[in-house]
């Protein structure tokens, strides 16, 4: 039944009609590019150029070129893993836990949040085959018979589940994101000129024709996908956590790590939605589309997790000192004011306090203010995971080996190179598919549109209001 | 989808999902049989008001996610008991609790890899399939109901006011 409550604004503003959907959307796909797009692209390109050859550099020389050292042995590697991973939540929490709680806004944003979490953990998993240093040795990570007795992986290791987590993350999110394009694929086939998009876009688009016994079977398997993308995101980021969990570090040795890392990651990630959409709208003129009501509900969702975020760094400095462990509390009491007292004040200014200026109403349904805010979140994010890695490593039990960690060329540019990664893969994505999904917001334009003309829809939406058992007859 | 060769159908072109909705409904009821309706977005309960059975791809979802379950369950104690028994962090090498994040990804992964292998074999799609189109614009903002006439005693001038009466814009004829 298509009836919303009065006093909820519209989701698709300005009376969009079907036509208009497919018109605003496939216009970027099958327009010549952009000059912003032509631009933002070769940065990108370049960026990725220079950073693939630092890449290559650091395996051709090994990893003695980063700032490395016995005492931190982990630093900038696994902080962008870690990083790169939790952006990439935000995507399965749009696209399969909103649409368990059916929240029909997640529609026009669910597309380009699941291309930024494939795009996020294809540049976390490049810093993980960096940081093996010898990347053609990676199949040792995976249970094969092999020549050296029949000694298998460790499946009692962290870093072990962290390999099939991460992989079947990849692999589900690429499938339910690619199911999800099908339909629209076919729409882009059905409108192309030229035979070689007529070609591509068919083959991609398998043969889809909208028949409607395709999508009942579409409907349940997307909603089973949600269902077990759910727990499988939640699983991502509390294994993630316990590769320090399981560990004996003080700082790292903690219970709340996974409902910790598993808020963090999504308020990274909706950060890092912010940031794209913001600019997605404005290039592609998708304001109806994406509107002031979507980034509303996003930075509610940042201002609830950045709480939880908060809290969990409060409750850590707590237990530590509560726990009476003399390890522990120095830990701590090295994070805020030790050497590194900077990337610890950094973060918490950046996680704690300015998600909170979203309880302004003026703040968070302004475009200036999210933008900032949102970059401010992710910078504050990667500093969480500077902190927890290399502040709990840098002076451990024996102070005669207490070190400090420098970053070298190297490790800016591995760093750079996943930025130059995720916009050359995202800005492709932005041009070839569509950056909306199609099919979904046209399932909920007429429940949610404030006027849809008569001649258009068959049935206005007055009508539709007034009697309201219109399509519960059909049933 | 078994393509029809031949055949001669009669393609009713609605502007709303509602109007196809309840015409679906009326077309049924007057005795014409419909071939298939096609829609550029999922319309709730066209399904059901096609007659259509329920999808059985649950079922294939849960036996899919069994294996995987099943798959990782006897990977991990074959080698770990059997094989190559190792006591690592003083654990037993047959400590079941740590088996669950593992035996968890690849119950989600053979789920979704085989529940969406299955959808495609079971509809017919494929990179190479030709799509079996009534109207393109199908895909965009149009809604066809196609009627096969070899399956309808019923004039197809008889059909057409049938499909006219209950809200189509066009009746078109479409031959494969």
């Amino acid at each position: 039944m298509h009836i919303t409550s009065a006093v909820r604004t519209p989701l698709v503003s300005n009376g969009k009609t079907y036509a208009d959907v497919t018109e605003d959307v496939c216009k970027q796909v099958e327009g010549r590019p952009t000059r912003e797009w032509t631009i933002a692209f070769t940065i990108s390109a370049l960026v990725l150029v220079y950073g693939t050859a630092c890449v290559f550099y650091t395996w051709w020389e090994g990893l003695g070129v980063w700032g490395l050292n016995k005492t931190v042995g982990w630093a900038w590697d696994i902080t962008n893993f870690v990083w790169w991973v939790g952006i990439g939540h935000a995507g399965t929490l749009i696209s399969a836990i909103l649409l368990l709680f059916r929240q029909k806004w997640r529609t026009s944003i669910n597309r380009a949040a699941e291309a930024m979490t494939i795009f996020a953990v294809i540049c976390a998993a490049t810093f993980i085959f960096m940081h093996m240093g010898r990347p053609w040795l990676a199949y040792w990570a995976l249970p094969l018979p092999n020549t050296f007795g029949s000694l298998w992986v460790n499946f009692k290791s962290p870093l072990v589940w962290d390999v099939f987590a991460i992989s079947t993350y990849f692999t589900v999110s690429l499938v339910f994101w690619y199911m999800g394009l099908v339909p629209d694929l076919a729409t882009i086939r059905d409108r192309a000129r030229s035979k070689v998009s007529r070609y591509v876009y068919g083959a991609f688009s398998l043969g889809w024709n909208g028949s409607a016994k395709t999508w009942a079977r579409y409907e349940y398997m997307s909603l089973i996908l949600a269902g077990i993308s759910t727990p499988l995101v939640l699983s991502v980021h509390t294994i993630v956590s316990m590769d320090f969990a399981t560990s004996v570090i003080p700082g790292w040795h903690t219970t709340i790590f996974p409902p910790y890392f598993v808020a963090g990651a999504i308020f990274s990630g909706f950060a890092m939605v912010q940031n794209l959409m913001l600019i997605i709208r404005v290039v592609f003129k998708l304001e109806d589309y994406i509107t002031v009501e979507h980034i509303e509900s996003m930075n509610k969702i940042i201002t609830l997790t950045g709480s939880i975020v908060g809290v969990a760094y409060i409750t850590e400095f707590f237990i530590a000192w509560y726990s009476g462990v003399e390890f522990e509390s120095y830990a701590f009491i090295n994070r805020g004011t030790g050497p590194y007292w900077w990337a610890y004040w950094a973060m918490m200014t950046c996680n704690v306090i300015s998600p909170q200026l979203f309880w302004s109403k003026t703040i968070r349904t302004s475009v200036v203010w999210t933008f900032v805010l949102s970059v401010i979140v992710n910078i504050g994010m990667w500093f969480e995971r500077f902190v927890i890695i290399v502040t709990s490593l840098h002076r451990d039990y024996l102070p005669s080996s207490w070190a400090m960690f420098h970053p070298t060329l190297f490790d800016i540019s591995d760093y750079l190179f996943s930025f130059g990664l995720f916009f050359t893969l995202f800005l492709l994505f932005a041009k070839f598919l569509p950056v909306v999904n199609m099919a979904e917001v046209k399932a909920i334009i007429k429940s949610s549109s404030a006027q849809l003309p008569k001649s258009v829809s068959g049935v206005a939406k007055g009508e539709r209001v007034t009697a309201p058992t219109f399509n519960k007859n059909a049933d | 989808m078994a393509s029809p060769v031949n055949s001669r159908f009669l393609v009713g072109i609605f502007d709303d999902d509602d109007v196809v909705m309840k015409a679906v409904r009326e077309v049924r009821e007057s005795g014409v049989r419909i071939h298939e309706v096609y829609t550029p977005f999922p319309v709730h309960g066209l399904d059901v008001a096609l007659g259509h059975p329920r999808s059985r791809l649950g079922i294939a979802a849960f036996l899919f996610g069994l294996t995987g379950l099943l798959t990782a369950a006897s990977l991990m104690s074959y080698t770990e008991k059997f094989d190559w028994p190792m006591i690592v962090g003083g654990k037993d090498s047959f400590s079941y609790p740590i088996y669950v994040p593992i035996a968890f990804e690849l119950t989600v992964l053979f789920t979704a890899l085989g529940m969406v292998s299955t959808f495609i074999i079971s509809n017919g799609l494929g990179p190479t399939v030709k799509p079996l189109m009534f109207d393109l614009r199908t895909t965009d903002n149009k809604f066809a109901m196609a009627i096969d006439m070899e399956n309808n005693k019923l004039q197809e001038s008889e059909i057409e006011t049938i499909l006219r009466k209950s809200g189509a814009a066009e009746v078109n004829v479409k031959q494969f």
